[in-house]
């Protein structure tokens, strides 16, 4: 980049949260954590009892534990591959975005992932998965794809964060060694802008295949089964696409929430949740489509097992969880989000709530319903949750809020390096590269 | 080597639920409080599967045993993260508890939901301490087990056999549940004997296998009822 200096003088707005402390923030904070002690209270009770303290039972032996780990692992799709997307595609809107994407990724990725582990009989005997772990598994796929999904997201997070971090450790306000430290000697040099760069670049690249083998393996948890309801080549994609929907669901909540909570109205516009919204917009019908493509396919074969299943779902205990489904994930989305009217900041809060609850609830009708109807005849139990189950899901929301509060005191929510960037040399790069598009004038006049 | 199997005779079969209770007192299977049993944490390496057909007066109560089906190609050993469930050298599918991490996938995987969670620790009432069974280790709460086909009478016959320089005859080696069949509906012994009759029956035209589209080609075999239709 040439000779591009971000200026800490600038964006005071980006660093108030950072430098002063509201009684709100601890407020906030204190709320959070008494959930969270509340929850893992309830999980060293687990521990003790045993997972006879949760609603699962036979043959329904996979519920809010293994529904919320789909859910969450979902929810980190928002980020990274949102924020590299935007990157490759150089989107000029993306600025205020990426950074939050890719907290929501880092985040998330951690909640998620300890879900398998708190669904363990013996998550003492976790170690068990490296010493003996068979590849053949598709829970180890999933190890080894959660964990580099893990590592590339937070390298990716870190990496645009330290020309921030450096402009922090500059102003010398608090935290200055820790500041310090992170910001890895970042002197600014058009050396280190170039090396940057091209770690960003790379960076970019690497996560989009990770993060969509990372749900496609997770889809295969299921598939790989003979279960009716699971044992689905769609599965792949089905799942990629509805995590990248609930992601960039949770992607608006996070931003609006801290539009209001920092009063950023003057970075987060409307023009950005236009944006972001088409793309929202989009995914509910390719969600939709698929959703279709995989009942049809199951409903035309008639497989009695199949069959049984399907009809349970869709008429059965689970019919009008089904159909909150479809309403909350296309119904209400594509109402709000087609009308450029509805398309405001409160509608698409609205929808993205909505799709959160939606791609919840397909996260259960897929896990559950399937379990509840085994092929052999066996005496039948409804899964309750009870309230482990319930206060594990509040304690894993509450670790979520708590992250990205604290992310959030400690480091600008939106990036100010980029900001300033794109307001030194975006506006005119782009202009360039729009006359790059345009017909040569001085050829076709000769 | 014999290939281990089981023929079920379907028209013998009372219902008495004998290999219900030889089973759970042979293999220290967890008996758990009625209100746990209730919830759906009944614990059984076999169960009685039963079918009420016709409407009253002229209805008809049929019964079938299931239990682990020892599948040739079975679904959950492929998805065991840490080989805690296995297809071991004599073709039956076993499953090592101080491995096993819990994470249920296999009872997931298993298409005839024959595995059972050990969801608490219970300890046994005072009357069945007396009558554990020492061959059979017990189990700790949060891992899966499921029937062995006695795999511990196995052993021991290989040893006597041994010890008395013969080879191991079908006799030696018979499940608790077979050999408490008060109407001899159980059969057990080598497939591959073409002459014996465990061979000779699951050979024969009534012999079925549940869930054979899936492939998982089971060693149970159930010999249908000649009164197919009601």
């Amino acid at each position: 980049m040439h000779n591009f200096e971000p200026d800490g003088r600038r964006d005071e707005a980006l660093f108030r949260p950072i430098e002063q402390t509201t009684r709100k923030f601890w407020m906030t904070v204190g709320i959070l954590v008494a959930i969270i002690l509340f929850a893992v209270a309830m999980f060293v009770r687990q521990l003790v009892f045993g997972l006879g303290e949760t609603g699962m039972m036979q043959p329904v032996t996979w519920g809010f534990y293994i529904i919320n780990f789909v859910f969450f692992i979902g929810i980190s799709h928002a980020g990274t591959l949102i924020s590299a997307i935007l990157r490759i595609t150089q989107a000029e809107w993306r600025r205020p975005i990426t950074r939050m994407a890719e907290v929501i990724t880092a985040i998330v990725l951690a909640i998620g992932g300890l879900h398998p582990i708190i669904d363990l009989g013996r998550p003492d005997r976790l170690m068990n998965v490296f010493l003996f772990g068979r590849l053949q598994s598709p829970l180890l796929w999933d190890v080894t794809s959660i964990s580099a999904y893990f590592a590339a997201s937070t390298v990716y997070l870190f990496l645009p964060l330290i020309p921030d971090v450096a402009l922090l450790r500059d102003r010398k306000k608090k935290h200055h060694w820790l500041y310090d430290f992170l910001s890895w000697g970042w002197q600014g040099t058009p050396e280190q802008w170039k090396v940057l760069h091209r770690a960003i670049n790379i960076m970019m690249i690497v996560v989009v295949p990770i993060a969509v083998s990372v749900h496609t393996v997770i889809s295969y948890i299921f598939a790989m089964t003979l279960q009716s309801g699971w044992h689905s080549t769609i599965f792949g994609p089905y799942f990629v696409v509805g995590a990248i929907f609930s992601g960039i669901a949770a992607l608006f909540i996070a931003m609006i929430a801290f539009r209001r909570a920092f009063h950023l109205e003057a970075y987060l516009k409307p023009i950005h949740f236009q944006q972001l919204g088409k793309l929202l917009l989009a995914m509910s019908v390719i969600w939709t489509y698929f959703t279709f493509c995989e009942y049809l396919t199951g409903y035309y074969g008639g497989e009695p097992a199949e069959m049984r299943t399907l009809l349970y779902k869709l008429t059965g205990r689970y019919a009008w969880l089904f159909w909150t489904m479809l309403t909350c994930n296309f119904v209400v989305p594509v109402t709000l989000l087609s009308s450029r009217k509805l398309r405001t900041i409160g509608g698409i809060l609205a929808s993205s709530i909505t799709i959160l609850i939606g791609m919840w609830l397909e996260r259960l009708i897929i896990v559950v319903p399937s379990l509840e109807n085994p092929r052999m005849p066996f005496p039948h139990h409804i899964y309750v949750p009870t309230l482990t189950e319930i206060s594990l899901f509040a304690g894993a929301l509450a670790v979520f809020a708590l992250g990205f509060t604290l992310f959030a005191k400690f480091f600008p929510i939106v990036s100010v390096w980029e900001t300033q960037e794109g307001r030194q040399l975006g506006l005119a790069e782009t202009a360039e590269r729009v006359t790059g598009y345009l017909p040569d004038d001085t050829v076709s006049h000769a | 080597m014999a290939r281990w199997g089981m023929v079920i005779d379907l028209d013998r079969c009372t219902g008495c639920a004998a290999c219900v209770a030889a089973c759970k007192v042979e293999n220290n299977v967890q008996v758990v409080s009625p209100e746990e049993s209730e919830r759906g944490r009944r614990m059984h390496w076999i169960r009685l599967l039963t079918e009420v057909r016709g409407d009253y007066p002229d209805t008809e109560v049929r019964t079938q045993p299931n239990l682990c089906m020892m599948c040739e190609n079975p679904p959950c050993t492929k998805v065991c993260p840490v080989h805690a469930t296995y297809v071991g050298a004599d073709g039956l599918v076993g499953q090592i508890y101080p491995r096993c991490i819990g994470c249920r996938y296999c009872m997931a995987a298993c298409p005839y939901t024959v595995k059972s969670f050990n969801w608490y620790h219970h300890e046994p009432p005072p009357e069945l301490v007396q009558i554990q069974n020492p061959d059979v280790s017990v189990r700790p709460k949060g891992v899966v087990e499921k029937c062995t086909f006695c795999y511990h009478r196995l052993q021991l016959a290989r040893e006597k056999a041994r010890a008395e320089r013969r080879p191991l005859r079908e006799a030696d080696y018979q499940p608790a549940c077979v050999n408490a069949c008060p109407a001899d509906a159980m059969m057990f012994g080598d497939l591959d004997d073409e002459l014996g009759r465990v061979g000779q029956l699951s050979r024969s035209t009534r012999a079925v296998r549940m869930q054979e589209h899936l492939g998982t080609e089971p060693k149970v075999y159930f010999l249908e009822r000649r009164d197919a239709q009601l």
